[in-house]
């Protein structure tokens, strides 16, 4: 070894292995401390909390009773009195607002718990067993995944006689869970055959051990981003809903006031202080879920995430991000 | 040949489960539907249509649920939906097929269109990552949470209120007849092109996303870092190397998500009170229509398979695996 020493300590590629090694036990750090350090994750995050809380706390620091009338104050554009201004009827956009956001909270995060746990159980279980199963399981995901969704809730919820919340949650993730069954399969299916599950089984593990110590922590990702994608599809088709008015239009929710909106005629009275705040809302809330999944996208797909963290290196470099540069190359040259 | 039997056979069992789950979901809800809605007409439907009712919500007490579903099927064939509520005594199927080619028209041309454009700007952006480009993104990820009809209540307060060059809602102008003319294929034109573009709008920003992400992944395989190094033109390797490959995933993904668009462009049609078939859907939502409902949910269906069949073949004839594998 020591032969080598003069010739390597003398050459200036050594010290950028060096700061490699370094910026490599960085990066080890960085995943370390998760999905936090994504920048997209944290506003995703920091913006989801924002309406989660409200949704908590909406009902008591709302200013007025969404449903109370006020003949002579109908049609304020925003004003000190109303921040967001005033319906038709009078009614204070702002706390029906404040008001709605449970509903669309619960309802998304009931319809994501539920179809979530119907896609893992059928994406797991039928990437598990193999066989005539899980071909019966699979045809039955794709077809669920192929028939439109939207059209099959707007049946289901006109046809009951008064669709609450919950109802239009179950109903939602009824119809919700294919995508992540699919998903939740592949990926099973390439980890049944991997050696660690092999060994488990060669040691004698049960198959409930197997399934939830073994193949389950490599599908948390997954898991988790099925979860947010099903709870924007969920909030997306319940404001809808709401909007096209085959749920129960007295719950205040988003779409309920987009609802009344339409429906009296807002639009063309230019009335933009009704119909902008609650669509701003709504692409708030789904931009943070999408920016989440991002975070995890590129938490699990190391090509995504190396490629933002390395663009602002590049640009100070005034290196064009081309084919050759591709930050992951220099990552495995190093390994 | 075998993975085109094998597709073909799954949409027939598709397009089979789809339409025994329109038959019974009306006959598993809970309640008496039929007497709820004979107190609402109030008297105004005949004897015949609450017999048809009876029978579309399986409460028809002299036949079997077996007998039932035969004759459901039978009608089918035939083309027989039942008939409307609200236009009585109109069958559901002349109700359709008046409002299918609007639909078709406008939703295809838009989902194509939005699809192109998309997969075209995501290309681009993924091959010019880490730069200025990156700035696009938090735009396109914005615009793909919004839902589509909230886009279109803005597109007419913007265009149709504020600024008046587009009319508001319709299909064309009130004093036309439908027909073959000039003038009318004109005002059809005219009337289409607001919700196009909302439906364009809204459906691109997903395209661009996922091909983005595509065209990052794939740009670092070998063989592309190949046709860079063997001095190709930097379009040939953009295009014909690096977005060619990136581009499947997006075609597979089309079929999926074209039931997702489907839904989102039925509630634009209802913002813009567009004679296509979401609008009429609306409709009968709204005065509890439900053979009309039921009709247009399976027409839905149908067309949405059909749409699925050709993007997998095309798929099939674009990527050779998967014929091997079939």
């Amino acid at each position: 070894m020591s032969v080598q020493i003069d010739p390597v300590t003398a050459d200036p590629t050594s010290t950028a292995t060096l700061t490699a090694v370094a910026v490599r036990s960085k990066r080890g750090r960085r995943v370390q401390l998760g999905i936090l350090r994504n920048r997209k994750a944290l506003v995703g995050i920091i913006i989801l909390a924002v309406f989660v809380v409200l949704a908590i706390i909406g009902k008591w620091i709302a200013p007025y009773n969404p449903d109370t009338v006020n003949a002579t104050a109908g049609l304020q554009p925003p004003s000190p009195d109303h921040w967001l201004g005033t319906t038709a009827t009078g009614q204070d956009i702002l706390s029906q607002l404040l008001v709605g956001t449970q509903g669309v909270m619960l309802v998304g995060l009931t319809a994501g718990i539920v179809a979530t746990l119907i896609s893992v159980i059928v994406g797991v279980v039928s990437g598990f067993i193999g066989g005539i199963g899980d071909e019966i399981l699979s045809l039955i995901s794709n077809v669920f995944l192929v028939i439109p969704a939207l059209p099959l809730i707007i049946i289901i919820t006109g046809l009951l006689p008064s669709a609450g919340g919950l109802t239009v949650a179950f109903v939602i993730a009824i119809t919700g869970w294919a995508w992540g069954a699919r998903v939740m399969r592949a990926q099973t299916l390439s980890l049944r055959k991997r050696d660690f599950v092999e060994a488990a089984r060669a040691n004698g593990e049960p198959l409930w051990r197997i399934v939830f110590f073994e193949i389950m922590p490599n599908l948390t990702a997954i898991i988790a981003s099925g979860f947010i994608g099903t709870v924007i599809f969920a909030i997306l088709s319940e404001v809808t809903l709401a909007f096209i008015g085959v749920t129960s239009i007295s719950d205040w929710n988003w779409g309920t006031v987009l609802f009344w909106a339409q429906s009296s005629q807002a639009l063309v009275q230019g009335a933009w202080w009704w119909f902008v705040p609650a669509g701003l809302c709504i692409a708030a809330v789904g931009t943070s879920l999408t920016l989440i999944n991002f975070g995890i996208d590129e938490f699990v797909n190391p090509r995504l995430r190396s490629t933002a963290a390395n663009a602002g290196v590049l640009r100070r470099k005034k290196i064009r991000a081309r084919i050759g540069f591709t930050p992951v190359y220099r990552g495995k040259d190093n390994r | 040949m075998k993975f085109l039997i094998r597709r073909v056979i799954f949409y027939v069992i598709t397009a089979w489960a789809a339409v025994t789950l329109n038959f019974f979901i009306p006959r598993l809800l809970p309640g008496d539907p039929v007497q709820s809605l004979i107190n609402k007409y109030q008297g105004r439907l005949s004897t015949d249509a609450i017999q048809s009712l009876y029978v579309l919500f399986g409460l028809d007490k002299d036949s079997s649920l077996w007998d039932d579903y035969v004759k459901y099927w039978a009608g089918l064939f035939r083309g027989d939906f039942g008939i409307s509520f609200t236009y009585f005594p109109t069958p559901v199927s002349e109700i359709i097929s008046q409002s299918l080619p609007w639909t078709l028209l406008l939703v295809g041309i838009s989902t194509i269109l939005g699809f192109v454009l998309g997969t075209l700007a995501g290309v681009g952006l993924g091959w010019r990552r880490g730069t200025w480009a990156d700035g696009l993104l938090p735009v396109a990820n914005f615009f793909s949470a919004i839902p589509y009809f909230w886009l279109g209540l803005i597109a007419i307060s913007l265009f149709a209120v504020i600024i008046p060059v587009f009319p508001a809602s319709g299909g064309y102008e009130g004093g036309l007849i439908p027909e073959f003319s000039g003038q009318f294929i004109g005002s059809a034109i005219y009337h289409g092109i607001l919700p196009a573009l909302t439906i364009v709008i809204s459906s691109i920003a997903g395209w661009i996303l996922s091909m983005r992400n595509m065209m990052v992944t794939v740009s670092s395989e070998d063989y592309v870092t190949v046709a860079q190094a063997k001095g190709l033109p930097e379009r040939t390797v953009m295009f014909g190397y690096a977005a060619r490959n990136a581009v499947l995933p997006s075609i597979s993904g089309f079929a999926l998500s074209l039931g997702f668009i489907v839904g989102g462009t039925l509630v634009t049609e209802m913002v813009f009170s567009y004679p296509g078939i979401g609008f009429t859907l609306f409709q009968a939502i709204s005065s509890k229509d439900y053979p009309l409902m039921q009709g247009i949910f399976l027409i839905i269906t149908l067309s949405v398979l059909v749409a699925n069949m050709a993007a997998d073949f095309a798929y099939a004839l674009l990527d050779p695996r998967t014929r091997q594998e079939g």
